[in-house]
């Protein structure tokens, strides 16, 4: 039977990692990160949970360490934070082009300077070429979910690769609310053990895994990686539905929909400011602006099709960026609008800068984004425009 | 045509990177007289070129690259390195 707990976004994540049966965990403490791993080592201390930890100096090699776990068939997990991810980041392609089903938790923050420990998206989305599925929670009990979930869609056959779990620094990670915690025999028969992949190392038949390929061998890796992808689309979405029969929670898969049945105009937002994108779509439909929500739950695969049948036919989109690409604008804009491209009738879509560093997101925010793209919707498409910048504080 | 894994992958097989001794320009040379089988030189070996053999060590010119590390370990001095033709 499944109990309800009061608890951070961070301890969710543990008790995923934990009901999943993690065998190998591998961390180095970062701000927000930290207690994910702290509360995990508590597990294992006070008997609860069988895994090996594995301490280590860097997040390059936490990372090479479930590597190293994966590639030998076991169950890994580590998470961590924007510079700690960074840092990482020549681990982060082995593990994606290495095909390991390595799951992680990213509690999204700003990277510096100017130092912050607050959410933006731009350290997650900085890795979206790394051949990780990489999806991004709205709150604690869909990152408990999600977790479960990724291991579900790594491990399956035909897709095998790492997935990242976003969570909103301090929203999320360190909001204490009520989650519903499934029993572990529950998630034993959502989760069985994954298949032992031939290409994983084995005693019997000892191998090199990852060495040199020459040109004419080479091209056909990245290939292959790009069906997988292809592959996890898929996959993502029947996860989520038999999560859905099982415990009775579903995410929509790769996207998910907020009072779209009959909307004219969609906030697309990533993570937790859907909360507020939510509750600023309840106040424009009582002022007469039919507007829903189109959360974008996994960036990789980004669901360019999912997408395209959400929006095709509205009368426009305001995307909300908590991240920045400097000389390009906002990430998720760039590739929404780059997914509309060839669509009838693309509905005209607007892009809005906000809450970097952490600044709050504020449900008046997304209120005039949504307003402003009413009043211009007959101007063609819009660059990114800032939400919230103090001019004063400028030079 | 051999097919491809989903990641590359290499069996470990003798010689599956090629023959390598063709990079020596330096050959080691065993004096057996002076060797007294102590296989430092079999441990050394980076290449595990060295093999034991019924009284002493052999070595596998077809994989030594020459380093002499070989020489360098040997207590007896029974093995000098002999410039490649």
């Amino acid at each position: 039977m499944a109990k309800h707990k009061v608890m951070s976004g961070n301890y969710a994540v543990a008790y995923g990692a934990a009901l999943s049966r993690v065998e190998l965990i591998s961390a180095y403490p970062i701000t927000p990160q930290t207690s994910v791993v702290e509360k995990l080592s508590e597990m294992i201390e006070t008997g609860g949970l069988n895994a090996k930890l594995v301490r280590v100096e860097s997040e390059h090699s936490a990372l090479a360490a479930c590597i190293g776990g994966a590639s030998a068939g076991a169950r890994t997990f580590t998470a961590t934070s924007s510079h700690g991810l960074l840092y990482m980041n020549e681990m982060v392609f082995w593990a994606g082009y290495g095909r390991l089903p390595v799951v992680m938790a990213v509690i999204t923050r700003s990277i510096a300077p100017p130092w912050g420990i607050w959410s933006e998206h731009t350290d997650l989305l900085a890795q979206r070429d790394t051949g990780w599925v990489t999806m991004m929670v709205q709150s604690n009990q869909e990152a408990l979910d999600s977790i479960i979930q990724a291991y579900a869609i790594a491990e399956d056959e035909d897709v095998m690769l790492p997935v990242m779990v976003g969570l909103d620094a301090f929203t999320v990670s360190h909001t204490s609310v009520p989650v519903e915690l499934p029993s572990q025999e529950e998630v034993d028969r959502f989760l069985p053990r994954g298949a032992d992949h031939s290409y994983l190392l084995d005693f019997a038949r000892p191998k090199t895994m990852g060495n040199l390929a020459y040109p004419e061998w080479n091209m056909e890796f990245r290939y292959l990686l790009e069906k997988a992808m292809k592959n996890a689309e898929r996959k993502i979405i029947t996860v989520d539905k038999k999560f859905s029969s099982e415990f009775g929670r579903t995410y929509g898969g790769s996207v998910e929909h907020y009072r779209m049945e009959d909307a004219k105009y969609a906030v697309v937002v990533v993570g937790a400011p859907a909360g507020e994108a939510k509750d600023a779509v309840d106040l424009l439909r009582k002022r007469g602006i039919d507007a829903g929500v189109v959360r974008v739950r996994v960036i990789r695969p980004f669901p360019k099709v999912a997408l395209r049948s959400s929006l095709a036919g509205l009368k426009g989109v305001a995307v909300l960026d908590r991240d920045i690409s400097p000389g390009l604008g906002g990430i998720l804009f760039s590739e929404l609008t780059s997914a509309l491209y060839g669509v009838k009738r693309p509905p005209a879509v607007r892009g809005f800068i906000a809450g970097l560093g952490g600044r709050e997101i504020k449900v008046e925010d997304i209120i005039y984004t949504v307003e402003s793209l009413v009043t211009s919707v007959e101007e063609g498409p819009a660059d990114n425009e800032w939400l919230d910048v103090k001019k004063e504080l400028l030079p | 045509m051999t097919k491809i894994a989903a990641v590359p992958l290499s069996v470990p097989s003798l010689g599956s990177a090629g023959e390598t001794g063709h990079w020596r320009t330096e050959r080691p040379i065993l004096e057996e007289s002076k060797c007294i089988n102590c296989l430092f030189c079999w441990m050394y070996c980076p290449e595990g070129s060295i093999h034991k053999g019924e009284k002493v060590v052999w070595i596998d010119y077809r994989f030594c690259k020459g380093c002499g590390i070989c020489m360098n370990e040997c207590p007896t001095k029974a093995i000098t390195m002999v410039k490649e033709e």
